[in-house]
């Protein structure tokens, strides 16, 4: 580790002597879409220091010594945030690494992304949510920790909220697993609701699946696989509420999956409970007959859904109700699920394909405006876990950019992921709608190839 | 509203598996199904003749048959290993306690090692449901299912509709009661997905614990029913499940109870349709779901049904060899 720091120091010093003079980056010509300032027009853009230094009507900053980028028929956006993603290290950098998982991110026009704790060890110690965000992890976007919310997430004692969240952690979750007892739910709201911070569940109540690997349905019989039921979900969604109601914590439910538990969700907004909830893509747009014959790239947890809930998705996507999507990004190495389907791993990749599936299927297919899927992917997700200074544009955030082209027809092959891993249920699939462009604090870290990238 | 999003040709109508294999009922057609009862039929023949049956020897003389099995197993590889050395085959059999499966490793990776040491055919059977599936996309060499986990066991619904042909003139139309614990049976869904193709009408019956509504979903044709008795005044055909007492107990379920209620006694038959048969795929648990009397009874055609498992196992495997050779062409 010393050498490490001393092999690094010289640069260091170079570095003070001559301050890398980076240009400003003008972002002319494209559409701008900022919700959180209330933007939906042709502006033009100037990132400068890391920060937002300039939002005007196009045309209006002079192109001399910035880095000039034409963002013609392209949509500007504050980055992306997802705040669900699984970066395996510490622990099990054969599947992913923060370096390759960032580098995933910045593919998909994800700028900044939370990583769940059920690392190994778990992240529930300061110095394990400290190694996650330090330099040599080589992270290209940000990076912010979610701490585990009880010792080794095994549910039963409570973590130092108060000292993981001065480490930097922005919310609390025991995600992979569910917190099931209902007093340390109820404390774990309480400590995070005196941070602010919310507390995110991985709402299973696994009494309920033991042994289960896909949906219960139709699918499942057939196959001979023991099925989760929707209960299981929404059983964990109703009293996590009931708990957020009494504490007056924040309680967001990760990964919704059923129409059950969206609609106890739905009737806790409207109570006035302060309660949030993401979707993944996957939950969506697939059903679980999907599983085929037991594709293990259609495995996850919670699983696939019936039409119906599959639907519901959508709708509370469109009515509001869900307030971000989020991708459960879950790499497993590929020998890891070719596996007997009941034993191979659960989760999927899908920082890649998050933006194209929701341009795709909820701007295209049911209307749904850019200005909602910035709000789902950037400006919410930020509301969330409480990001200052980012899901926005407006002078002064942090210099976070999303260029996406929303109508490039192109097609997705998970040989091409940036993820270490290729679980995808999402190989072959044609898109129209693609990220273009990443900046993160102030650096371009991604850009498509084309023609029109210069 | 719904999402359009069309999914990347995907493999739900699709097999993807070594020509020759035979995976599960599901994907068989109604005519390669009656391809392989026709030619079982002929392995009967030819094998009454001393003449025929030596040269039925020949069919796969030197031919390499690996039998590898995962789960405990008497009459499935038996009759498999019976059913290729009438053919003429060296069989080897491989079982998860005496190999490097206990020594973990994978499924995929014994297959591997299996077909690298010349096995030109696999039969298998497995704990887990979908084990067929997953090792057939890795392999060249014919899989022949004898059962995954809960999915299913075609070898056994193609002796089983075999064993009714010789019975019963066509399967379209024939009421076949399937009785027990349908929802952990393989040996019931391979069988409901068999008749169902061919038109019979199929009623599950048994506890809730052991047979969800769902299960009527399972295939066209397919009615649950909880009353055991009145179903059995129209059966022609009276299958009888294992049940075993390790699962009604985990079920919380009353073992005097079921008995009262579904097992298959002298009395309960004699009140039946006149001419109906009682099958059971074994291996059976005499005093649970059947009585001794029922079992060794005029009516039960449980011990055909084992000596039926040679002879269609004898032509799905003449069948794999034949169609692996064509699919390599």
């Amino acid at each position: 580790m010393k050498n490490v720091t001393s092999r690094k120091s010289p640069n260091k010093k170079v570095a003070a002597k001559r301050p890398p003079k980076q240009k400003p980056i003008l972002i002319r010509g494209g559409h701008l879409i900022d919700p959180a300032s209330g933007i939906d027009a042709p502006m033009d853009l100037l990132l400068r220091d890391g920060r937002v230094a300039k939002v005007t009507q196009p045309g209006k900053i002079p192109a001399k010594g910035t880095q000039l980028i034409n963002a013609k028929g392209l949509i500007v956006a504050p980055g992306f945030i997802d705040i669900h993603v699984h970066l395996r290290e510490p622990g099990q950098s054969h599947k992913e690494t923060i370096a390759t998982g960032t580098d995933a991110a910045a593919a998909g026009g994800f700028t900044s992304v939370c990583c769940m704790p059920n690392t190994v060890p778990v992240n529930d110690d300061v110095k394990i949510t400290r190694w996650m965000q330090s330099a040599e992890r080589g992270a290209v976007v940000n990076v912010f920790p979610i701490a585990a919310a009880t010792l080794g997430s095994m549910g039963e004692r409570i973590t130092d909220f108060a000292a993981l969240h001065d480490a930097g952690a922005v919310a609390f979750s025991d995600d992979g697993k569910p917190i099931l007892g209902d007093e340390i739910m109820r404390a774990c709201l309480e400590a995070a609701a005196k941070l602010g911070v919310p507390v995110i569940q991985h709402a299973e109540d696994t009494r309920l699946t033991v042994g289960c690997s896909m949906n219960l349905g139709p699918t499942s019989l057939r196959l001979g696989l023991r099925g989760m039921s929707v209960e299981s979900e929404s059983r964990i969604v109703e009293r996590d509420i009931r708990l957020a109601r009494e504490t007056g914590g924040h309680l967001h439910v990760a990964h919704l999956s059923t129409k059950k538990a969206l609609d106890a969700v739905r009737r806790a907004k409207k109570e006035g409970v302060h309660v949030t909830c993401e979707v993944t893509p996957h939950h969506f747009v697939l059903l679980d007959e999907h599983v085929g014959q037991y594709n293990t790239n259609y495995k996850m947890c919670p699983p696939l859904r019936s039409e119906e809930d599959r639907d519901a998705m959508v709708r509370g996507l469109l009515d509001g109700t869900i307030d971000c999507i989020a991708t459960d990004h879950a790499p497993h190495a590929f020998h890891e699920k070719q596996q007997e389907f009941e034993r191979a791993p659960m989760g999927i990749t899908g920082l890649e394909t998050s933006l194209p599936i929701a341009l795709q299927v909820l701007h295209h297919h049911n209307g749904l405006p850019l200005r909602r899927i910035v709000e789902l992917l950037s400006t919410n997700p930020a509301k969330i876990v409480g990001l200052k200074g980012r899901g926005t544009l407006a002078v002064g955030s942090h210099a976070d950019v999303t260029i996406f082209d929303p109508k490039k027809k192109w097609k997705f092959y998970a040989q091409d992921s940036r993820s270490k891993s290729k679980n995808t249920p999402f190989d072959g699939w044609e898109f129209g709608g693609a990220n273009w462009l990443t900046i993160t604090n102030g650096k371009v870290i991604f850009t498509a190839k084309g023609p029109k990238v210069r | 509203m719904t999402p359009t999003l069309k999914p990347a040709p995907q493999n739900s109508a699709i097999l993807p598996a070594p020509p020759g294999s035979l995976l599960d009922i599901e994907h068989l057609s109604v005519e390669e199904i009656e391809e392989i009862l026709e030619s079982a039929a002929a392995m009967q023949r030819r094998l009454a003749k001393s003449d025929s049956r030596a040269a039925l020897m020949r069919t796969l003389a030197g031919r390499r048959v690996a039998l590898l099995f995962y789960e405990a197993s008497t009459r499935t590889r038996v009759s498999f290993e019976f059913a290729a050395k009438n053919l003429g085959a060296f069989t080897t059999v491989v079982t998860a306690a005496a190999s490097s499966i206990e020594k973990g490793e994978s499924l995929v990776d014994t297959g591997y090692t299996i077909q690298a040491t010349g096995a030109e055919a696999i039969v298998m059977r497995h704990p887990s449901s979908g084990a067929a599936a997953l090792l057939a996309r890795h392999i060249h060499v014919p899989l022949i299912n004898a059962g995954d986990g809960m999915h299913e066991h075609p070898t056994q619904a193609l002796l089983d509709a075999f064993t009714i042909l010789r019975h019963k003139k066509t399967l379209r139309g024939l009421h076949v009661l399937i009785v027990g614990d349908i929802f952990h049976s393989r040996v019931a869904r391979s069988n409901v997905q068999l008749l169902s193709k061919f038109g019979s009408r199929i009623t599950l019956c048994g506890p809730d614990a052991l047979l969800p509504r769902l299960a009527s979903t399972l295939a066209p044709g397919v009615v649950v029913s909880r009353d055991f008795d009145a179903e059995l005044r129209s059966a022609d055909v009276i299958m009888m499940l294992r049940v075993q007492k390790e699962r009604l107990a985990g079920l919380d379920l009353n073992v005097a109870d079921y008995i009262a209620q579904y097992q298959l006694t002298g009395e309960r038959l004699r009140a039946a349709k006149r001419g109906a048969i009682v099958m059971h795929p074994g291996p059976m648990i005499r005093g649970m779901e059947i009585t001794a009397q029922v079992a060794d009874g005029a009516q039960s055609v449980i011990v055909e049904q084992v000596q039926n498992g040679v002879l269609t196992r004898m032509a799905i495997l003449a069948r794999a060899f034949a169609l692996n050779e064509q699919g390599g062409r």
